[in-house]
């Protein structure tokens, strides 16, 4: 018989290797369904991790790990703050929305102006957008006691609708024949979010992701929020002694998140998408959270968590291409990596031994 | 990233390019909106897919990428295809618009092919089909057929392309009965089953008695079927496993012989930057077998229609027509030209709501 017993204390080495484990788990799993698909799995695999990194393309490919994984690790450090403190916002995807919405907005008002502030202007819109959006679950919260979890997603899906509604009325392109969608950002030179330098996939988002991830770990490791944040998580009624705030600490995170997605959605539409349409939103609001926890709640492990990501989603396309993978394999392959990681996340808390036969 | 790398990878990218012309076997390209087995839109583009490797065997190569969402990763997933050596790159969304001509300026001896947008280039190509001819068929039979009169329709996006179905449909069902009533949802997807299926109930039980989609999945077939005494038409495809009935017929989208054609016209170098538009007469356009859940006489009558439209005897948007608030549009006889047709944003008079803004 195997037993599984509780740790005394969380096993440190387990919280590591964990991740490790899991995508290694993930990639033999992952080969086996591919051979069950008919692909060999070696080299499915290895397309999908080695191809963009090292492959005769990847000089375009790099790039595109920043450009695919900067917003993936903005509303993942956002996030989690939030869940370190047992606070979840689930919605990140509609604050994205919100941000990208706001964002535009204010860069479309001034069109066609060409000014150096139009731009900061839009960065500042898009956060405050986005940290209005997750407010709202906020405030219900601190004041009617609603629970997070659902107010913020339910609001993914107004968010939505605002999208759709705004791409076919309000900012819908003055000269797009009828057709649905704003004017490209990237044919507005002073509200474009170019890449700093040419072909690098270095856009302002890339920048102010890896800025958060140091902020995010100084707060945490070196300040006093940061501490509360740790501890409410953690030990919430030794946190109450400590005289730690809770609204004032679920405004915070929330607000934090929301303006953190805000950002990652503004500089998603002014920069490589450049056009608020009604299908902008990709899920990156949500692939955030598995990249929060598959990072273990760590700024630096995000940012990695993050990359891991982005390398999945571009492999499998080139995956796809080559070798004729379909979309749905690779899909189920990326969930493989949460569940896996969850799985294995028993390990940290719990230890297996073999039971001896002991009579009832 | 250093200069000098800079240009080396520029320097690839334009070799590359003019590599690719080089290769002996030509490279085609397909980015596909939703997966190849929707049954639907992205189903028909690849039927069109394969007939390209059937019709020029050895001499091509095809890929494709599946459930391509519109923005930045159609783009990387386009310039990935045209970095491998593609010729050719069909891009078969409306969304794909704004990225085929991103990716069409860095790969200037790549040709692409925008399915239903309206901007063109050197290299880039527009091509779509008058699926609005079908919907005048659909809109005949399901205004004779309705028992209840009221028509339910699920709109994808309120576009162009999907208001002219609207309204072709609505003025050939009004035409045979005036009484008729269309109710219009707008499900703000192209491929969702979940979201189809829910506005397909929705509007049976608001009383629809015929269920006309815009969007690719078979979930409304399969709801229609459920509520039963409901009918509906194929959509892009053909949907005959809810055949004869509620799928009582169909607008089948034929890209075959288009892709066939385009692929040749690279292979023989005289591609050229071409705008096509064809319907039934051209065959893009098909309407599939009209069941026998369908009494002869309508049946006659929805065929000598589509006769007389591949005939070009009859055009679905004639005179006298006016639009929604009133003013006039078409005047006795007169028929709706292309640019008006490509831009539509209005509804004819009759329709209730708003095309939302």
């Amino acid at each position: 018989m195997i037993v599984l017993e509780k740790r005394p204390q969380p096993s440190k080495a387990w919280s590591y290797a964990t991740p490790l484990v899991a995508v290694l788990a993930t990639m033999v799993f992952g080969g086996i369904l591919f051979a069950i698909l008919g692909k060999n799995p070696i080299q499915a695999i290895g397309t999908i991790f080695w191809e963009p990194l090292f492959g005769e393309f990847a000089f375009y490919y790099r790039p595109q790990l920043l450009v695919k994984g900067a917003p993936l690790v903005l509303i993942a450090i956002g996030l989690s703050l939030g869940f370190r403190a047992g606070i979840w916002n689930i919605g990140a995807e509609g604050q994205y929305i919100m941000g990208a919405i706001f964002g535009a907005g204010a860069g479309l008002a001034f069109y066609p102006l060409d000014a150096f502030y139009v731009f900061p202007i839009m960065v500042i819109a898009g956060a405050f957008g986005g940290w209005l959006w997750a407010a709202i679950p906020a405030f219900l919260k601190v004041r009617f006691g609603t629970n997070e979890i659902l107010v913020s997603l339910m609001l993914v899906y107004v968010a939505e609708q605002m999208l759709a509604s705004v791409s076919l009325g309000l900012l819908k392109n003055p000269e797009g024949f009828g057709f649905p969608g704003s004017r490209n950002l990237q044919s507005y030179e002073s509200a474009h979010n170019a890449e700093l330098i040419a072909g690098s996939g270095m856009h302002w988002g890339v920048v102010t992701a890896l800025i958060a991830v140091i902020f995010a770990y100084v707060l945490l490791n070196r300040h006093m929020l940061g501490f509360h944040i740790r501890l409410t998580g953690e030990a919430p009624r030794a946190a109450k002694f400590a005289g730690v705030n809770p609204a004032r600490l679920i405004l915070f995170c929330l607000g934090m998140s929301g303006a953190l997605a805000g950002l990652a959605g503004m500089f998603e539409v002014a920069g490589p998408s450049g056009q608020v349409s009604i299908d902008f939103n990709v899920g990156y609001g949500f692939t955030a959270i598995i990249v929060a926890f598959l990072g273990r709640l760590h700024p630096v492990g995000i940012l990695l968590a993050g990359g891991l990501m982005a390398l999945t989603y571009i492999g499998g396309e080139i995956a796809q291409s080559q070798l004729g993978l379909p979309a749905a394999a690779i899909q189920v392959f990326q969930g493989m990596l949460l569940f896996f990681l969850l799985a294995f996340d028993l390990l940290t808390n719990y230890r297996i031994r073999a039971a001896r036969n002991e009579v009832a | 990233m250093k200069f000098t790398s800079l240009l080396a990878s520029a320097a690839m990218v334009l070799g590359l390019a003019t590599g690719a012309v080089a290769q002996d076997k030509t490279k085609v390209g397909f980015v596909y909106v939703g997966p190849v087995g929707d049954g639907g839109w992205t189903y028909e583009h690849d039927k069109g897919r394969l007939a390209v490797e059937k019709e020029f065997g050895d001499k091509v190569e095809t890929v494709f990428v599946e459930s391509v969402p519109e923005g930045p990763d159609a783009e990387r997933v386009m310039t990935q295809m045209a970095l491998e050596g593609a010729d050719l790159i069909f891009t078969t969304s409306f969304g794909y618009m704004d990225p085929t001509i991103n990716v069409a300026k860095k790969f200037p001896n790549v040709k692409f092919e925008h399915a239903t947008g309206y901007k063109t280039a050197p290299n880039v190509s527009v091509y779509s089909a008058r699926f609005y001819e079908g919907r005048a068929v659909q809109g005949h039979i399901a205004g004779k057929m309705t028992e209840s009169n009221i028509i339910g329709y699920i709109g994808s996006y309120p576009i162009p392309e999907v208001i002219r179905g609207i309204n072709s449909a609505y003025i050939h069902a009004k035409k045979v009965n005036p009484d008729v009533e269309f109710k219009i949802i707008w499900a703000y997807t192209w491929f969702d089953p979940a979201k189809e299926a829910d506005a397909a109930t929705v509007l049976i039980e608001q009383g629809a008695d015929v269920i006309l989609q815009h969007t690719d999945s078979t979930a409304p077939q399969a709801a229609a079927q459920e509520a039963g005494n409901v009918i509906t038409f194929g959509q892009a495809s053909d949907m005959s496993e809810y055949a004869p009935k509620p799928r009582v017929s169909s607008i089948i989208d034929n890209w075959a012989p288009y892709y066939i054609a385009r692929t040749q016209a690279v292979m023989d170098g005289s591609w050229e930057t071409v705008n096509t538009w064809d319907g039934i007469k051209e065959g893009m356009v098909e309407i599939g077998e009209i069941s026998d859940a369908v009494p002869a006489d309508i049946k006659e009558e929805a065929l000598a229609m589509k006769a007389a439209m591949a005939a070009g005897e009859y055009h679905p948007f004639t005179g006298p027509i006016k639009k929604q608030d009133g003013s006039d549009w078409l005047a006795e006889g007169e028929t709706a030209d292309d640019g008006t047709l490509a831009g539509m944003n209005f509804y004819v008079k009759g329709l209730e709501g708003e095309i939302p803004q």
